[in-house]
């Protein structure tokens, strides 16, 4: 195995693995930023540093690596490169040589976001880097802006080739109405970035000409409005959510039907009602992120609506997996544990999103811990089971071996209390009144208790999030051999050998009429 | 009247074919809210929150118990290999969309029209109001009242009078957040904004900044100092002859002229 064959292959399961390398090592930096952050709040006053510039500097780099270098390059880098042609039966994406210029992006959006650790003047502006701040700080906005449109402009690339690859490359008989609910998901989560990535990139272009080049965008003194940032970030850092949740949501369906061999429950309720219904209507929500930022009145109403009515494809969605438990036949290994995880923190986290939708109830609990403790269950958490769920599940197809199952529930089980006791409490001081971003509470002393436990509980979910990496690293090493097919699926991506050859397959796979990704038999 | 309107436009608008069952309901709930004299939104908070807290818990029961009831019963086991369930008729497929749209549908609504009453009282502010500007900067709340006496980082008001705050900011983003009036909104440079509350029993509360804007955020902290009305005047009478020995002091503008405020911000930035 040599090094230059990997930094410059176009074979889309070795661009898959890169991504999924470079995803892990984001979320373990991203992780330890956490856990100082926690360790510094676990007592009033300085705890493990006196500058709260490092706490906000660990926080900005918590944010936006784990959002941009962890999960979106996890769920649409790896799954999505790694799954996608292999499940619609293609020898390999339409632009092979594309993809991996994504990929090289990639790394170079994460090695400038590592940057900020050896810089003079970090940036400090937040990963949402809201003007006035961002354009007067001393911390460096320009790298900000930067890491977002080259990791944006790497998944933009990604969207464009996998939307072509589904269109034109499925194996012979393989019908839309055949598709794999993850391959559903990604075409959702590419559509989504293709619309919605520019909007990112113009509001980080301009806070930085606002900064460098002295342009007044968001300066009111000389005719700019602050507002107006705020508008482009969440127009497109809502939908963005959905990048997440789509291909996470899709790895849990992936999961469920071939842990419990079941089919998925109704098909087309998922796709259209679900995945179309997010689709569209996930850009009319955006502006629950500014509920206490002085909209119009009109507008945060009118929202309200909206965003209460995302319910209903998210709900449909629940359904369409709880539905496929019933009657089924559940096998408990490690990557199940992880699918029905997601199931309780996502139900938590959506739950608890129910009184943020509503303007009058979030001004106030906005910018409070309670927010961060329901996006932590609905999106961060929950995102990060399906990807170590996901990683498990088709761990065997990536290196041939098999992971511990031992180990691998062990993991899981320290992993879900640690989670509970960090983000619950969370959100119990929210309500009390605890904001967010917060390097001190000297003016909240009876909280002081509470971030201890939360403290303790990180330090607790951190020990089952590296037994999980042990685990996969010791059983790529020496695994015992998986066989091609170990779970018993009719996916296609388990129709070739462990792990598949450049191409795939050796002769390419067609399908025939009574075949289904989800038509399990018995053995 | 006119903003009324563009409120109920702009919802409904939104809303599209659900707006018959939608504004019924939002009316009877205005009728509900009518019936209370002395309007505390902060109260009002307490009660909805705890109804949609309520709710959720129920909807999330429901649900966990449903999903751990298919789990236990489907766990793998001689005579259980491989799941059994059976492809849905057209019939029965479209019914499973129909029926959770209806369900969840209803919910979104009911919970709509009870947020948008409970906005209401938050947005119209009583007439009989003591109202007080608000200039938030790098890292202090600064107050004037009606009469120019001036206060920072301590909100000093008379209990039993709504109190109205127009905001403003002299440099980043702020936002007023006052915990135990479960009240907050922004304040930024170039926009004014305004938030009000009830302060009814005299005694002290936290205001804190909810909005990161800056190195000391975590740090930008005043109180809400409510007292008994006579207390109160004699405070305010204190304030003004004091006031008025000062004149030449408090003559100065009330704000930065608009061209230096970014300057200023830049150096308060580099400062700390
Ligand atoms: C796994 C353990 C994790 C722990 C213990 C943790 C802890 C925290 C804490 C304590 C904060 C808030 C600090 C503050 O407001 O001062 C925070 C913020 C945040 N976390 Fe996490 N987190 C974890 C995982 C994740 C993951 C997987 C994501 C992925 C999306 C994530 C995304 C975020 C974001 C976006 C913020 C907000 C940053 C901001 O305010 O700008 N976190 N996290
Ligand atoms: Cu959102
Ligand atoms: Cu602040």
């Amino acid at each position: 195995m040599n090094l230059k064959e990997w930094i410059f292959t176009t074979d889309h399961k070795r661009v898959g693995v890169l991504y999924l390398i470079g995803s892990i090592a984001a979320f373990v930096i991203a992780g330890i930023m956490a856990l100082l952050m926690r360790a510094e709040l676990s007592t009033i006053g300085p705890t493990i540093t006196s500058n709260p510039t490092q706490y906000n500097v660990w926080l900005y780099t918590h944010g936006a690596v784990m959002i941009l270098g962890f999960q979106i390059p996890a769920l649409t880098g790896f799954f999505a490169n790694y799954c996608i042609p292999l499940m619609i039966g293609a020898k390999d994406v339409a632009f092979p040589r594309v993809n991996a210029l994504s990929v090289w992006l990639f790394y170079v959006g994460v090695i400038l976001a590592c940057l900020t650790f050896f810089i003079p003047d970090p940036p400090d502006v937040m990963w949402t880097g809201y003007p006035p701040y961002s354009t007067i700080t001393t911390g460096n906005t320009a790298m900000y802006s930067f890491t977002v449109l080259i990791l944006g402009f790497a998944s933009i690339i990604g969207g464009v080739n996998f939307l072509t690859t589904v269109a034109y490359m499925r194996a012979p008989g393989l019908k839309l109405s055949k598709l794999n609910i993850f391959v559903w998901c990604t075409l959702g989560a590419f559509i989504l970035q293709l619309i919605f990535v520019p909007v990112l990139g113009t509001a980080v272009t301009l806070i930085s000409m606002d900064k460098y080049l002295g342009t007044n965008f968001f300066d009111p003194t000389k005719g700019g409005d602050v507002l107006t940032y705020q508008n482009l970030f969440w127009f497109y850092s809502h939908p963005a959510v959905y990048v997440i949740f789509l291909p996470f949501i899709g790895v849990v369906f992936e999961i469920i039907a071939a842990h419990a061999k079941n089919m998925v429950f109704n098909y087309k309720m998922v796709v259209y009602g679900g995945i179309g219904g997010i689709v569209v209507m996930s850009g009319e929500v955006w502006i629950h992120h500014l509920y206490v930022s002085g909209m119009a009145d009109w507008l945060r109403i009118g929202q309200m609506v909206t965003t209460l009515l995302i319910s209903i494809p998210v709900g449909l969605m629940m359904i369409g997996l709880i539905g496929t438990l019933y009657k089924s036949s559940i096998a408990f290994t490690t990557p199940m544990m992880y699918a029905l995880g997601v199931v309780f923190l996502f139900l938590i986290g959506g739950l608890t999103g129910i009184p943020l939708a509503l303007p009058s109830l979030t001004i106030a609990v906005s910018d409070t811990y309670y927010v961060v403790g329901h996006f932590h269950y609905v999106m961060a958490v929950a995102g990060t089971f399906a990807i170590f769920g996901g990683v498990y599940h088709w761990f065997p197809k990536v290196t041939g071996r098999m992971y511990n199952e031992f180990w691998g529930k062990v993991g899981f089980w320290i992993t879900f209390v640690g989670v509970n006791i960090v983000f619950w409490i969370m959100m119990d001081v929210g309500v009390q009144g605890m904001p967010r971003r917060y390097y001190d509470y000297a003016h909240f002393p009876q909280f002081e208790g509470a971030h201890q436990w939360m403290t303790l509980g990180a330090g607790i979910l951190a020990v089952g999030f590296t037994i999980a990496i042990l685990n996969w690293i010791l059983g790529a090493m020496k695994g015992a051999p998986a066989g091609d097919n170990p779970w018993g699926s009719p996916s296609l991506e388990w129709s070739t050998v462990s792990p598949p050859p450049h191409g795939n397959w050796p002769t390419p796979p067609s399908v025939s009429e009574d075949w289904h990704p989800y038509g399990f038999k018995k053995a | 009247m006119h903003d009324k309107l563009k409120l109920a436009t702009g919802a409904l608008a939104t809303l599209l074919l659900a707006a018959p069952v939608w504004a019924s309901a939002a009316a009877g709930a205005v009728a509900e809210g009518a019936m209370v004299k002395i309007k505390d939104p902060a109260r009002e908070w307490d009660h909805l929150w705890h109804e949609v807290i309520v709710d959720i818990s129920i909807i999330g029961v429901l649900f966990a118990l449903v999903t751990a009831w298919f789990i236990w019963n489907s766990r793998r086991r001689p005579g259980n290999e491989v799941g059994a369930s059976t492809k849905l008729t057209p019939a029965g497929a479209v019914g499973w969309v129909v029926l959770p749209v209806f369900v969840f549908l209803s919910i979104d609504l009911y919970t709509a029209a009870n947020g948008w009453v409970l906005w209401n009282s938050y947005r119209d502010v009583p007439a009989n109001r003591l109202e007080v500007k608000l200039e938030a900067g790098m890292y202090s709340w600064d107050y004037t009242y009606p009469n120019g006496v001036r206060t920072q980082n301590e909100l000093i008001v008379p209990a039993g009078t709504p109190v109205l705050l127009r905001m403003t900011s002299r440099d980043t983003l702020h936002s007023h957040y006052i915990p135990d009036f479960r009240v907050k909104e922004d304040s930024m440079p170039g926009r004014i904004t305004y938030l009000w509350f009830n302060p009814t029993k005299p005694g002290e509360h936290i205001v804190t900044c909810a909005e990161y804007c800056g190195v000391m955020h975590g740090y930008m902290a005043g109180r809400l100092i409510i007292k008994a009305p006579e207390e109160y005047a004699a405070w305010m009478k204190d304030e003004e002859t004091r006031l008025a020995s000062t004149v030449p002091e408090s003559a100065k503008p009330a704000a930065m002229p608009a061209a230096a405020t970014k300057k200023s911000a830049k150096s308060a930035a580099k400062k700390t």
